[in-house]
């Protein structure tokens, strides 16, 4: 049976209050709101706390454009006034039963992830563990000197894709910082923010004339951590492209912005030539590693794929998305 | 892993609302619903399985809504209402879903049922009479080794069929 380690659990008032115990503690506590990711973590061993921060204060409402951390992703996917790709995005993440409990804060913060580091404790020692967790080398490139686990949040994405702000609470006060500031290219360090710093809200631009699409591609449609995605914002004036954001997902260790392939679908119009250029130019910079679900070269070509569905999705064209046999 | 087993167990007296009943509890904080539910409660209708949040045997409702108690806190929902496969049934009388389960052999080696009845009462509260696809959404988070599902599909049309005449 995989048991939780022992740790005590600090139930916090506030943001602040919980800000201010991160301080204290260091990396010997953690903050759970959902635990979703955290709890099976905790059991393979893969993060060594003495506390839980319990983070139950957090605002669970979902208005429009403006998302309590602690809302859960099945409220945020229910909720007509988010985004639609936003929803899409909190739709696509896990299981029903995970999305219940999982919330918004907590996937922009989700951990990075590896074949080689999301496994028990016995399995990683049995390999000699890796540099993410208590070894001293990447085994997915060994002569690297960093760390390439993959950033796997959905909502990452689609929320840099949409402009997005955090509402950063800290024990001397509060910060926004746009969501893209969020992240390092970092497989271990993946968080910009300062570790004490608390999520507390989400705010997403409404703008009437913003299409957004979040397209996922993952072994199992009901559950898996994303393998390739594309989040793509548009805002369109008639048919013509104003400004368009791509990002994709779990293609490096952080949410990776395709800046090329916006720029060159600013003032174009839509068409099957000009959509497939743009996915062209987007998927180059996405350099999959082997230290994920299915091969990595697969999953390159893919790339091109779920982008060019993704705008077509955002542009109401969409038809059906990627499957692999058998979904 | 070092010295973990050295560290103090920091236990809390809970009262939890299980089926409707209250009961109060003096638990290793550490311990999970599921592992409170079964080890400390008795209630042992909800399955261990992955443990990891990826089959949904050990699937409970909490506030009406499924979540894997494998992944929760007991001090986490103090204050909210949990049901378990063992508050489905009224006294001897079977919940229309276990009735349509049994009766078209929606269960194999059952060990999955618990979960998916759970997360099919969540379903009926809220959507009394699903499509299919509607169906199979809600369940997309509970495994079946056994039985391919369409049985399973087919016991919630059933009962969902009979629940709203």
């Amino acid at each position: 049976m995989l048991r939780l380690p022992r740790f005590r659990y600090l139930r916090p008032k506030t943001a602040r209050e919980a800000a201010h115990m991160a301080r204290d503690l260091g990396p010997k506590a953690m903050f759970v709101a959902g635990g979703t990711d955290l709890y099976p973590k905790l059991k393979r061993r893969q993060f060594e706390i003495e506390a839980l921060i319990g983070l139950d204060f957090l605002d669970r409402r979902v208005d429009g454009g403006t998302i309590g951390a602690g809302a859960t992703l099945a409220d945020v996917a229910s909720h007509a006034g988010v985004p639609r790709g936003y929803g899409q995005a909190a739709g696509h993440v896990s299981s029903p039963p995970l999305r219940n409990a999982g919330t918004a804060g907590g996937n922009l913060c989700v951990d990075t992830r590896c074949n080689y580091y999301d496994m028990t404790y016995e399995w990683r020692k049995a390999i000699g563990f890796c540099l993410k967790k208590d070894g001293d080398i990447c085994l997915v490139a060994p002569s690297s000197p960093r760390c390439w686990a993959v950033s796997s949040s959905d909502t990452a994405p689609m929320a840099i894709a949409l402009g997005a702000t955090v509402v950063l609470a800290s024990d001397d006060g509060e910060r926004e910082a746009p969501v893209a500031a969020l992240y390092r290219d970092d497989g271990i360090d993946y968080l910009a923010k300062q570790p004490h710093e608390v999520v507390t809200e989400i705010r997403l631009p409404v703008a009437a004339r913003t299409s957004s699409a979040y397209v996922k591609l993952r072994r199992r449609g009901s559950i898996d951590f994303p393998i390739a995605g594309a989040a793509v914002a548009l805002e369109l004036d008639g048919d013509v492209v104003d400004s368009c954001r791509i990002v994709l997902s779990a293609v490096a260790s952080h949410p990776l912005e395709a800046a090329a392939a916006g720029e060159f679908l600013a003032g174009k119009r839509l068409d099957r030539d000009v959509i497939q250029a743009a996915a062209d130019l987007a998927a180059k910079p996405a350099k999959p590693l082997d230290n994920a679900d299915l091969t990595h070269f697969w999953r390159k070509r893919m790339v091109r794929v779920v982008v060019e569905q993704a705008i077509q999705e955002a542009i109401g064209a969409g038809g059906s998305t990627v499957k692999l046999a058998g979904q | 892993m070092k010295n973990e087993l050295q560290r103090d167990v920091e236990r809390v007296s809970l009262t939890l609302n299980v089926n409707g009943e209250r009961s109060q509890v003096l638990v290793p904080v550490h311990k999970t619903l599921l592992e409170v539910l079964r080890e400390d409660m008795g209630l042992t209708g909800t399955k261990h399985g992955c443990e990891l949040g990826e089959c949904g045997t050990c699937t409970v409702l909490i506030d009406g809504r499924p979540e894997l108690s494998c992944l929760v806190l007991p001090v986490q929902v103090e204050a909210r209402a949990i049901t378990t496969v063992e508050g489905l049934a009224v006294g001897s009388e079977l919940h229309p879903l276990q009735q349509a389960f049994a009766e078209l052999g929606a269960a194999q080696c059952g060990y999955c049922t618990p979960g998916i009845l759970l997360a099919s009462r969540a379903l009926l509260d809220v959507n009394p009479k699903p499509t299919r696809d509607e169906i199979r959404e809600a369940l997309a988070g509970n495994l079946c080794r056994c039985t391919g599902y369409v049985k399973i599909l087919q016991a919630v049309e059933l009962a969902s069929t009979r629940m709203s005449s």
